[in-house]
């Protein structure tokens, strides 16, 4: 600040992880790693500069500041002191810190995983089961007096299967993650989930080409609400917005989405992948309502975007780690419940495709075009699901989809994944109930 | 350079024990400037170093190798890291071909992958560079109407791996790029369009001709369709072309064969792909921003052919896959920074040039898909069984010339079969951040999804 900063922010953590993987039922990788350091950011006018370093003595920290400092060349100069707010603390929420675990009992998991994925049948081949835990502390501190400290305790469970036979090779997979400690890995859950992954393999040694061009899809709940993280959650964060990148931008107000389409960023869902008791600018978690009824309502806000408008951040700033600028990110994305039956919808469909597993997305936010990726889905005919189907992306323009909700059930449930942004990779969490949509592109190999 | 080297070899002597011992020290200096509206809207400097540690511990049925790493070179930090990668040694299953490389005997290519001036441009000249470039889409065609992020980017890399075995390597690396998109607009919708330059150091950089990239890619999307479904060839242009030689490598990693992750195994002798098509792995060929004088290892690289002529020859291996299969590591580890551990990997794919130019593929192909950009890989493609459906934009090839764009489609078929269906490939090429340089190629019996 000595430099002319008109913000400044110093965020220190000190994380450790751990992970192990078993493959081919040898325990072929247990790691442990720990990364210390500090990034320094100083905002003056429309220029962020930032420097991080893990030198974390008196003359580091001064060293980023410096580095940081230099976009405010011809500056004031002097020196500003800032009136720190008492330190609020988060404790972790976590039962059992991954620290207090045997390395033993974290084999046998991943073990029984191994067991229960095999005993599905000879034609499983593979199975790798991956296990890691995080513990992420961090104290942020800023120039308007913020001063917070979070503990955070991730933990997740991957099985990956692979299933061979005449029609080659078929892969599945299962992941269990949240913002708990290992009580989160119970010998039940992880025999769910190698079981999930190995019958999704199985299934699709059978599977035929995805048809291609539109028809109507179900999409089951969980992962499906990936679909809403690409059609419009990035859409919505306001870095898009501000820069006019966003076919949502100037949309407030205005009806975006069929009326059934209530969707919520909510950083307080306790223990799911996308928790975040607060944010890392020290802006506490909270929940947002983005669509209501189909009417978009507000968008997702970090610092930096909503002082440029005069606003509170919605506590949505986040950042992979200390050596990353905070940007606007979503947390637990997901689409409220309806009044559907998840069997009635399915039987309701004629003709289309059931996507019982999501794997993934992309989109572009100025254009509104995305893409998801199904990796276990069945044809629907004549109100049955019936055939299983190959891998394959959907695409269609997120505007245009979101209109095309025609029913959602209440079967409501949440699934973790990764979300990756401008090179930055944060947990988030997806959430949704069985729902259809009228009509969508299947991007399949068959004619 | 050899500062690291000596610090790795510090840290070695004071590891040793019963146990080998290999360390993998890493550091960097990154820069990275993001222009908007004329001004610079985030400036980031910053240097960092790591160290990635594995010990390995012989026992009656085999080794055990635990790994750790730390984000500093702090004493205490490392000492702790040793102690860790030791425990974790002990739950490792032992196994009889887990051991870590030992010298072969292969001399390690003399490269010049460093250019002392990433380091000594001042800042202002790198700031400069982001905002020229933002300048120049804006003033470049009307119809750009924003400009989300002006980028100028540059590193320098060091990194020295030492080991009880034998093994001493050390390497350096600088780069620098600039990116840029443009969103276009005609009065309807909006369509985005990339442009970029790399090179080993700022004064590679070709502004003007990322500018003009990311307009026109953009402006000539504009008033694109999405056309109903059909099958035809599709044209896959050098960026698009190299992401799909990328996957590609993915499935002749030796990594993925002992696994039984890749269709390719137990294929070695069998015609994979078309007559045009050899693919190749050259990490000592330096026009590759990729290319390194040594691996993830410290064995020196190597140019390895995975397809010759269409025949399938071998797989690129670390020393544990390569011990697996019966063979000797090809110089392929690649690691993931500090925190990774070895693993086989291509990092310099290139395919064997053909005779004629884009131009000329569209005129022989007629009537397709000319494939620009890719959205949804990560999710759409699945190199274990091969599926492939990913999201594209780009324009119709009509009587072999670029007509209409078009927009919202996929592009389906099978890796396996898209192989087999290559029917030109082009002779131009384009030296591109990644693991794989890009050529056109066009394949045909693609499945193209619309409305």
């Amino acid at each position: 600040m000595g430099r002319g900063g008109e913000f400044a922010e110093v965020f220190v953590e000190d994380r450790t992880t751990s992970s192990a993987v078993l493959d081919q039922r040898r325990v072929e990788e247990l790691s442990s790693g720990r990364d210390r350091g500090a990034g320094i950011r100083v905002v003056v006018g429309e220029t962020t500069g930032f420097a991080h370093t893990a030198d974390l003595s008196e003359s580091g920290l001064l060293g980023a500041a410096r580095a940081a400092a230099a976009v405010a060349r011809g500056g004031g100069g002097g020196v500003r002191e800032v009136a720190l707010g008492e330190l609020n603390t988060y404790p972790s929420r976590a039962t059992v810190q991954p620290g207090d675990v045997e390395k033993t009992r974290k084999i046998e998991l991943m073990r029984h995983a191994d067991d229960v994925a095999r005993s599905e049948g000879p034609s499983i081949t593979q199975v790798s089961v991956a296990l890691g835990d995080s513990t992420r502390r961090f104290v942020v501190a800023n120039s308007e007096g913020v001063y917070a400290a979070d503990h955070q305790v991730r933990t997740r469970f991957n099985v990956t299967c692979i299933a061979s036979g005449d029609s080659g090779m078929q892969t599945g997979y299962r992941p269990i993650a949240g913002t708990r400690g290992f009580e989160l890995l119970t010998p039940d859950a992880v025999g769910e989930a190698a079981q999930g992954a190995a019958r999704q393999a199985i299934t699709k040694l059978d599977a035929r080409p995805a048809p291609s061009g539109d028809l109507p899809v179900v999409l089951a709940g969980g992962s499906g609400g990936i679909l809403f993280h690409e059609a419009c959650g990035h859409g919505l964060e306001a870095d898009a917005i501000l820069k006019q990148a966003s076919v949502y931008a100037g949309k407030v107000g205005q009806q975006v989405a069929s009326p059934l389409v209530t969707l919520v960023d909510d950083g307080t869902v306790d223990g799911e992948w996308g928790y975040l008791a607060v944010d890392d600018e020290g802006r506490p978690g909270a929940r947002n309502v983005l669509i209501e009824n189909g009417i978009l309502t507000d968008y997702m806000w970090d610092y930096l975007r909503s002082r440029k408008e005069g606003r509170a951040s919605s506590g949505n700033g986040r950042r992979q780690s200390y050596q990353h600028l905070p940007m606007v990110r979503m947390t637990n994305t997901y689409l409220m419940g309806g009044d559907s039956d998840a069997d009635e919808i399915i039987a309701q469909t004629s003709y289309g495709v059931y996507v019982a597993q999501l794997g993934g997305g992309q989109v572009n936010t100025a254009t509104g075009d995305f893409v998801f990726g199904m990796t276990a889905a069945f044809m629907i005919e004549n109100g049955q699901i019936t055939a299983p189907l190959r891998d394959c992306n959907l695409i269609g323009n997120g505007p245009e989809v979101l209109q095309r909700v025609d029913a959602i059930a209440g079967d409501f449930s949440m699934t973790p994944g990764t979300c990756g942004k401008n090179g930055q990779s944060v947990p988030v969490g997806c959430g949704q109930a069985t729902m259809r949509l009228t009509g969508i592109t299947i991007g399949g190999a068959a004619a | 350079m050899s500062e690291l080297i000596a610090i790795a070899e510090r840290i070695l002597e004071s590891a040793k024990g019963a146990e080998e011992v290999e360390l993998y020290v890493a550091s960097g200096v990154d820069t990275e400037v993001q222009a908007y509206q004329g001004e610079v809207e985030e400036l980031t400097t910053a240097s960092s170093t790591g160290i990635g540690i594995r010990i390995l511990r012989d026992g009656p049925s085999g080794a055990q190798i635990g790994t750790a790493w730390a984000g500093s070179l702090d004493d205490q930090a490392v000492e702790n890291a040793i102690k860790e990668a030791r425990e974790n040694a002990r739950f490792a299953t032992e196994d009889e071909f887990t051991a870590f490389a030992r010298p072969d005997g292969v001399a390690a290519a003399t490269l010049a992958l460093t250019d002392d001036t990433v380091a000594s441009t001042p800042l202002d000249e790198k700031i400069a560079m982001a905002i020229e470039l933002e300048r120049l889409v804006r003033s470049g065609d009307s119809r750009v109407r924003q400009v989300d992020s002006a980028n100028y980017s540059d590193y320098v890399a060091e990194a020295a791996i030492v080991s009880t075995t034998g093994i001493r390597a050390s390497y350096a690396r600088t780069g620098a790029y600039v990116s840029v998109e443009a969103i276009a607009n005609d009065g309807n919708d909006d369509q985005t369009g990339w442009g970029l330059s790399a090179g080993r150091a700022p004064r590679d950089l070709d502004i003007a001709k990322a500018a003009a990239d990311a307009i026109r890619r953009s402006t000539r999307m504009l008033g694109a369709v999405k056309p109903a479904s059909f099958k035809c060839t599709a044209v896959f242009d050098a960026r698009t072309a190299a992401t799909l030689f990328a996957i590609i490598g993915g499935a002749l990693s030796g990594e993925a064969v002992v696994r039984g992750r890749s269709f390719f195994a137990n294929r070695i002798g069998e015609v994979v792909a078309a007559p045009s098509f050899t693919l190749f792995d050259d990490p000592t060929d330096a026009r590759h921003f990729s290319a390194s004088s040594y691996d993830g290892e410290g064995l020196a690289c190597r140019r390895n052919v995975m397809i010759d002529r269409g025949e399938l020859k071998g797989f690129v291996y670390d020393t544990v896959s390569a011990r697996r299969a019966g063979t000797a590591s090809t110089g392929s580890a690649v690691r993931g920074g500090i925190a990774g551990s070895p693993s086989a990997g291509c990092r310099a794919l290139q395919l064997s040039p053909g005779e004629i130019d884009q131009a000329e593929i569209f005129r022989r192909v007629g009537n397709g898909v000319f494939v620009e950009s890719l959205i949804g890989v990560h999710s759409g493609v699945n190199p274990v069984s091969g599926d492939f459906s990913v999201g594209v934009t780009g324009l119709m090839i009509r009587d072999g010339e670029l007509a209409e764009p078009i927009r919202e489609i996929t592009v389906a078929s099978t890796l396996q079969r898209m192989l087999l269906d290559v029917i030109h490939v082009g002779n131009d090429i384009e030296w591109l951040p990644g693991s794989a340089a890009g050529q056109t190629v066009a394949i045909e019996n693609i499945a193209v999804s619309g409305s």
